[in-house]
């Protein structure tokens, strides 16, 4: 173990984990800029190594959007194909087909050169709520719904922040006043956002046996933009375990090689 | 080191081949039988690593330019489509995002390394001041390289970088001013800065990459330095490149690549910042515009110097200082190892460089603002003052007289004639 307890390890070793250190200390107050308020950390399907989907889950998500969200938000990155694809809610081929032609969308235009209105297939988008941001900010008074494709890394705290912003809603506390249209919420940096309170305990019918309340909602909702944000996170986390094997088994080896080349020789 | 060539063809053909382009005796000369210290510690593993990180991001950026489309309205969305559309793009995104930052954190060992142990002294004045340029070539690659993503992020830090040349205002009013509409080819930040941007994006590389070549050119003449600091006197200082230095390097490459695989796929964006994940918007500026974790130090200088244009000049100071200090340093000595008193000032220095790291991320403001002038200070009373001062006054401890004694004892070798000792590869 001569190479391991050199001056030289140990100094690259300091070194290395000096900088790394140093490194989690940028990263993280660089993400904590700003006075946000404390996020509590959920325990999400997906955490972890080894964390997949709960594709019920996702699929209730769905729906809380689709009946709740998609009123004022789009999601631009969406297709209705990608809600039957590996590592997401998996809705069967009939169920996208069905969810898809359940949206009306302008094609064309036709040999006559015509602009026409057809059922949505599931190679199209996601619809956007409104036609421009312009017209967004009209219905919403002032303000611009942002769009939600990759909210959930978009902040943050991620799919915690998600669920803490929508569960956060309450009366401001003594001496604070919220201005016209604005609505307190203890998670949102600054305290008061423009959006109403969106879910409540029965806003959402579910029809898996899950209890619909707001808690469910919110975790549902949450779960289901981290799945919209990254895709192909159940993807990564396999082909990462198959790959840190094989990795550190060629670190080991490697090792073993560099000790049986080096044994003959005094260092 | 510069030594007589080995090579023997093997066969008819590669001596047809030897007589007419002798890449293989190149080879064979410059990375198998090239002799090396045989001292070196981990440290010296960090040229290696950094060889496969350009060859990785010049991989996957050429695959990624196939997919990404350099548009003010289009660039966003193309990223998300490399992310979710095309087969392994968020692989490849995500190896191209993580390698800039592994990239960077070799570079910094490499180069903490080389100031440590004195290897920018004679003979290798030459080998330094090309590494300096090409650091220089990364961090200009990087920084184009984090706005193609055209978050609001990649935006405001465009926006924030090129408008410091705007502080030449004060020198001949309206200087800066040109200059900074003529990078951005507009009178903002758009189209045109994001087209130029991507072209000298795919360009730097290609640079670097010649860069590296003269660097590994100019390290084979004098040959590598060592932890002591004493170069190679006789046989039995030295040993092979292969197989000795081959294999060493691989398994302290295939350790770095663990480090590199676990932010790849299970911490993919933690380097990163979440406003980046926000489409560019130009109405909206973000409450704290940060660079990447590798350019904070840098930021912090620009930002503990009250004046603009002062500023400006101390960013660009403390990188270009670096071309200057095999002269700055007046030790005779090479390693810091027999260096009593620089070692500590040497220790201060790199922490100087952590803190203002740790600060770049902060707003410039109270406590902050006070430690973060303290540690740019320091950075160039370094450089400027304690490097010549000490060299000067500083009494180096005993060092070994020679490389081989230094590992095998005293009387081991030291004193070996040329060609005495046996081959070590026997020992």
């Amino acid at each position: 173990m001569k190479a391991i307890t050199s001056p030289g390890m140990r100094l690259a070793s300091i070194l290395s984990v000096g900088l790394l250190c140093a490194l989690g200390a940028f990263a993280a107050p660089a993400r904590a800029a700003g006075d946000l308020p404390t996020i509590t950390a959920q325990s999400w399907s997906f955490n972890g190594p080894f964390g997949t989907f709960d594709r019920g889950q996702l699929q209730r998500g769905y729906k809380v959007y689709k009946e709740v969200c998609a009123g004022c938000h789009g999601m631009k990155f969406l297709h209705f194909r990608n809600l039957g694809e590996e590592g997401g809610p998996e809705f069967s081929e009939a169920a996208v087909k069905a969810l898809a032609a359940e949206v009306e969308v302008s094609d064309g235009p036709n040999d006559e050169g015509e602009m026409f209105d057809r059922a949505g297939r599931p190679a199209d988008a996601f619809p956007s709520p409104f036609a421009n941001a312009q017209a967004a900010r009209a219905a919403n008074n002032g303000a611009l719904p942002p769009d939600l494709s990759v909210m959930a890394k978009a902040r943050t705290g991620g799919a915690d922040y998600l669920y803490a912003l929508l569960t956060g809603y309450s009366d401001p506390p003594e001496g604070v006043t919220v201005a016209e249209g604005m609505n307190y919420n203890k998670a949102f940096p600054g305290h008061q956002i423009a959006m109403a309170v969106p879910l409540f305990d029965d806003g959402v019918e579910y029809t898996d046996g899950t209890a619909a309340t707001l808690d469910n909602h919110a975790k549902d909702v949450s779960a289901f933009l981290m799945w919209a944000a990254e895709p192909k996170l159940e993807e990564r986390l396999r082909i990462g375990l198959r790959f840190m094997i094989y990795l550190v088994l060629l670190t080991g080896f490697l090792y073993l090689a560099k000790r049986r080349v080096w044994g003959s020789l005094k260092h | 080191m510069a030594h007589e060539s080995t090579y023997k063809p093997g066969n008819a053909l590669s001596k047809w081949f030897d007589d007419r382009l002798p890449v293989l005796r190149l080879m064979h000369d410059q990375f198998g039988v090239f002799p090396m210290p045989r001292n070196l510690n981990y440290l010296w593993t960090f040229g290696g690593i950094l060889t496969f990180f350009l060859v990785v991001q010049v991989l996957s950026g050429v695959v990624l330019a196939m997919h990404y489309v350099p548009h003010e309205s289009m660039a966003f969305a193309s990223v998300e489509h490399i992310m979710r559309d095309v087969n392994w793009g968020w692989l490849l995104r995500y190896m191209h995002a993580n390698g800039g930052s592994m990239f960077f954190l070799a570079v910094y060992l490499h180069i903490i390394r080389g100031m440590y142990y004195g290897s920018y002294k004679a003979p290798r004045e030459i080998l330094w001041i090309l590494g300096v340029f090409i650091f220089l070539a990364m961090m200009a690659t990087a920084f184009m390289g984090y706005s193609l993503v055209w978050g609001q992020m990649s935006f405001w830090a465009v926006t924030v970088i090129t408008n410091l040349f705007s502080s030449l205002d004060a020198i001949w009013s309206g200087l800066g001013t040109a200059i900074v509409e003529w990078i951005w080819g507009g009178f903002a930040v758009g189209n045109p800065t994001l087209n130029r941007l991507y072209s000298l994006h795919y360009l730097l590389p290609f640079v670097i990459f010649g860069l590296v070549l003269l660097h590994i050119w100019a390290l084979h003449v004098p040959g590598s330095n060592n932890p002591t600091g004493i170069e190679i006197k006789t046989k039995s200082d030295s040993i092979s490149f292969h197989p000795y230095y081959t294999v060493k390097d691989g398994f302290a490459m295939s350790a770095f690549i663990v480090l590199f695989a676990f932010f790849i796929f299970y911490a993919p964006n933690f380097l990163s910042h979440p406003d980046n994940y926000i489409e560019a918007d130009p109405l909206v500026t973000p409450p704290h515009i940060v660079p990447e974790w590798y350019f904070l130090p840098f930021y912090a200088i620009l930002r503990a110097i009250p004046d603009k244009l002062l500023g400006v000049i101390a960013l660009f100071a403390s990188i270009l200082l670096l071309l200057f200090i095999p002269w700055l340093d007046t030790s005779k000595v090479k390693s810091a190892r027999y260096r009593p008193i620089y070692k500590w000032f040497f220790a201060l220095f790199v922490i100087s460089g952590l803190v203002l790291g740790y600060l770049g991320a902060k707003a410039p403001e109270g406590w902050y603002l006070i430690v973060g002038r303290i540690a740019t200070a320091y950075y160039f009373l370094h450089l400027l003052v304690i490097m010549p001062v000490v060299g000067w006054i500083e009494k180096p401890t005993a060092m070994p007289g020679s490389i081989t004694e230094s590992v095998l004892g005293k009387g081991a070798g030291g004193g070996t004639p040329k060609g005495a000792a046996a081959a070590p590869e026997r020992r």
